[in-house]
């Protein structure tokens, strides 16, 4: 089965850990409901272990989380604890400051996507829309 | 009134500034550009014809202040150098801040770590990102190891210390034990204005709005009367204008702000003549430079003009708009990073003739990391490049007087004046972000300027113009705190908390609960006992939040 467009991709925005600065995950849930997706948004400060629960609950093909401070550092935690859910086929994409050193980590650890500072709208967009697909062709036939 | 009247009324006033002017200065010095003209420390038109340079402008250091706050500004004493630093443990923090001490900084200022920002304890935090983006404070020891060496009654310093306010507590401490009295103590809670974290600063919020309300002005009522020399208030329009807010928003919603508490502080029955010598304000300075200038000339023009309305105050220390401001790290870019240094000075520029008090500037790679300690460095050198090299102080508001920046000026005072009547129409600044108006209003602004990027109407160097292959070997590599220094970071915390006297920190947990229940005992001053008593950052804050309720930004989309 593949994404129809009549299907709009669920995607959940959030941020994991200490940091609370939150302008660009604004902008990104804007951008991305605005493009016509279901975006579910969070306050930050989640820990792994919510967010797992909410993309269960909420059915996500996207999770996006919005990394300013360090707080990426986590999210090999957070690709093994949806594993273990049964949320394997989720693509996870990472936004905000990532140092080098750190994105070839997060690739490995199963990151679809890591965008940095000055990527733009269309870009994203498309490219959450791309993850989206390949999501749902992913999911587990119940 | 004729003209010759108002010909020998600015003689008066340029009289009067130069009599102020001197004395402040005291030995003045001779300056002379390299073409050998020597230049003035202030230039004025030679009549006023009809009193709109008296009334608009003035003179340095009196009303309205338009040109500055001082009758010497910047060719006396040149703003304080206040550079972020905070990284990892306090003996790291300790050897990074003496350094930069010699490098010609010229105040300190300490950036917690984000467990801190938090209000939980380093046992509490996962290891892979403890002590990542500033130093762990969480005990009384933490904070004397972080100022090992630094005669805390000679430097001015800045904690960037939400509410509430563990950091300074754990510092009047150090400074009881050093046998320093809290009166030689100078510095400010930078950032301290709890309606910004609300709305804006999401990093920095803690309690619950009202819980932020009672223990801020708690805070500022116990310090005006033990610490009469720290600024406890540092309102912020720097979230505001990270947050999406245009300059002209920014500054107007940082005036509702101080209305806010200026009101708060009168209801507690505080005198405003006194009070209002430490309101301290804090701003982004973007690139935008000419708009920067001018938000704050008009910023400072508005709040003379308005603490005398409002507040009904003679003072003129009271009237001083005094701040510090930071060059915004929005307008950096992870392309081509070294041209973020060419930013950081235009943005600097901007605000050395907006006529600040204090500064940091913007570490270039601020963008793709954490700033290593070489960017601070450079950081720091822009600044005095400047001001040695570039001459931008010799002379008060050398902007002052362009057409163009008088009319930008006059316009932006307009448009921050209409944001203070739609925040006064909600009832003041308290209860437009309990609504949601303030969110709205900068959710909007954001998206607009991003749009603006998106569709290239705002061009931006290497991201959608002039875009080059990029370099990544260009990128510095920033040292992490490595995960045995974190461990025996945890450890100690373990160690010292073991060593306390259960008996005495349960009693100093309790008073500060029943303080917080009741209506009319401090929360600081408990909080103080409670530090004395041993208690950590994270139990004073577990405790204010089961009374004064957790803190949760209200995001508006």
């Amino acid at each position: 089965m593949s994404l129809t467009a009549t299907i709009p991709a669920r995607v959940l925005v959030t941020k994991i850990g200490l940091d609370g600065h939150d302008r660009g995950s604004r902008i990104i849930a804007a951008y991305l409901r605005d493009a016509g997706m279901e975006v579910i948004y969070t306050n930050p400060w989640q820990k792994i272990e919510a967010v797992v629960t909410l993309a269960l609950e909420e059915d996500v093909d996207v999770i996006g989380i919005s990394s300013l401070a360090t707080d990426h550092l986590l999210v090999p935690k957070l690709m093994i604890a949806l594993a273990k859910a049964g949320l394997g086929h989720v693509r996870v994409v990472v936004g905000g400051i990532v140092p080098d050193q750190d994105e070839a980590d997060l690739l490995a650890a199963g990151v679809s996507m890591v965008f940095h500072p000055g990527a733009v709208r269309d870009d994203i967009v498309s490219a959450v829309e791309k993850f989206a697909v390949a999501a749902t062709n992913d999911r587990p036939q119940d | 009134m004729n003209k010759v009247d108002k010909i020998a009324s600015i003689d008066a006033s340029s009289a009067d500034w130069e009599r102020n002017y001197d004395k402040m200065i005291g030995q003045d010095r001779v300056v002379k550009n390299r073409s050998g003209i020597e230049i003035k420390p202030l230039y004025w038109p030679e009549n006023d014809t009809d009193g709109t340079y008296e009334e608009k402008l003035g003179f340095p250091g009196a009303d309205p202040m338009t040109r500055g706050i001082y009758p010497t500004m910047h060719r006396g004493r040149t703003w304080s150098q206040r550079q972020l630093i905070g990284l990892g443990r306090p003996v790291d923090f300790n050897e990074r801040i003496k350094s930069i001490l010699k490098s010609g900084s010229s105040a300190l200022s300490i950036i917690p770590c984000n467990s801190v920002y938090r209000g939980i304890d380093c046992d509490e935090v996962e290891p892979e990102i403890l002590g990542t983006c500033g130093t762990i404070l969480n005990t009384v020891e933490d904070m004397d190891i972080s100022l090992k060496d630094i005669p805390l009654d000679e430097i001015s310093i800045g904690l960037n210390d939400p509410n509430p306010f563990t950091m300074l507590v754990q510092m009047l401490i150090v400074a009881e034990n050093r046998g320093i009295s809290w009166d030689k103590i100078t510095g400010t809670s930078n950032q301290s204005d709890y309606i910004s974290h609300f709305v804006a600063n999401h990093m920095f919020y803690r309690l619950s709005l009202s819980g932020s309300r009672r223990v801020q002005m708690d805070a500022v009522e116990y310090l005006a009367e033990h610490v009469p020399n720290w600024n406890a208030l540092s309102i912020v329009g720097q979230h505001m204008q990270q947050a999406g807010g245009t300059p002209a928003q920014a500054m107007g919603l940082t005036l509702s702000t101080a209305i806010q508490f200026g009101n708060d502080c009168i209801e507690r029955g505080m005198d405003p003549e006194k009070f209002l010598e430490r309101f301290t304000f804090f701003f982004d300075i973007s690139i935008s430079f000419f708009e920067e200038v001018a938000k704050f000339r008009a910023g400072r023009r508005i709040w003379n003009n308005l603490v005398v309305e409002r507040f009904g105050v003679s003072n003129p220390r009271a009237k001083r708009f005094k701040f510090h401001a930071q060059t915004s790290g929005l307008d950096l870019t992870r392309q081509q990073p070294l041209n973020n240094i060419a930013r950081v000075t235009a943005q600097a520029m901007a605000g050395i003739f907006g006529g600040l008090q204090s500064m940091h500037t913007d570490g270039y790679d601020e963008v793709l990391s954490t700033p290593t300690p070489e960017s601070a460095k450079i950081a720091i050198s822009t600044q005095n490049i400047l001001k040695h090299e570039a001459h931008l102080c010799d002379v008060v508001d050398p902007l002052g007087g362009s057409y163009y920046v008088e009319s930008l000026t006059d316009t932006m005072e307009e448009e921050i004046l209409k944001v203070i009547a739609q925040i006064d129409e909600q009832g003041g600044m308290y209860k437009a972000v309990e609504k949601g108006f303030v969110q709205e209003m900068l959710g909007a602004s954001a998206l607009e300027f991003q749009d603006q990027i998106d569709n290239g109407e705002q061009l931006i160097v290497g991201v959608n113009a002039y875009q080059e292959e990029e370099d990544a070997s260009a990128r510095p590599v920033l040292k992490r705190p490595t995960a045995e220094h974190m461990q025996a970071q945890v450890d100690r915390l373990k160690e010292v908390k073991a060593a306390r006297d259960p008996e005495a920190l349960a009693k100093g947990l309790q008073d500060l609960r029943d303080a917080a229940r009741s209506e009319d005992i401090n929360v600081f001053a408990a909080e103080i006992d409670a530090v004395r008593a041993g208690a950590t950052l994270g139990e004073i804050v577990k405790v204010l939040r089961e009374e004064l309720g957790f803190g949760q930004p209200l995001v508006v989309a």
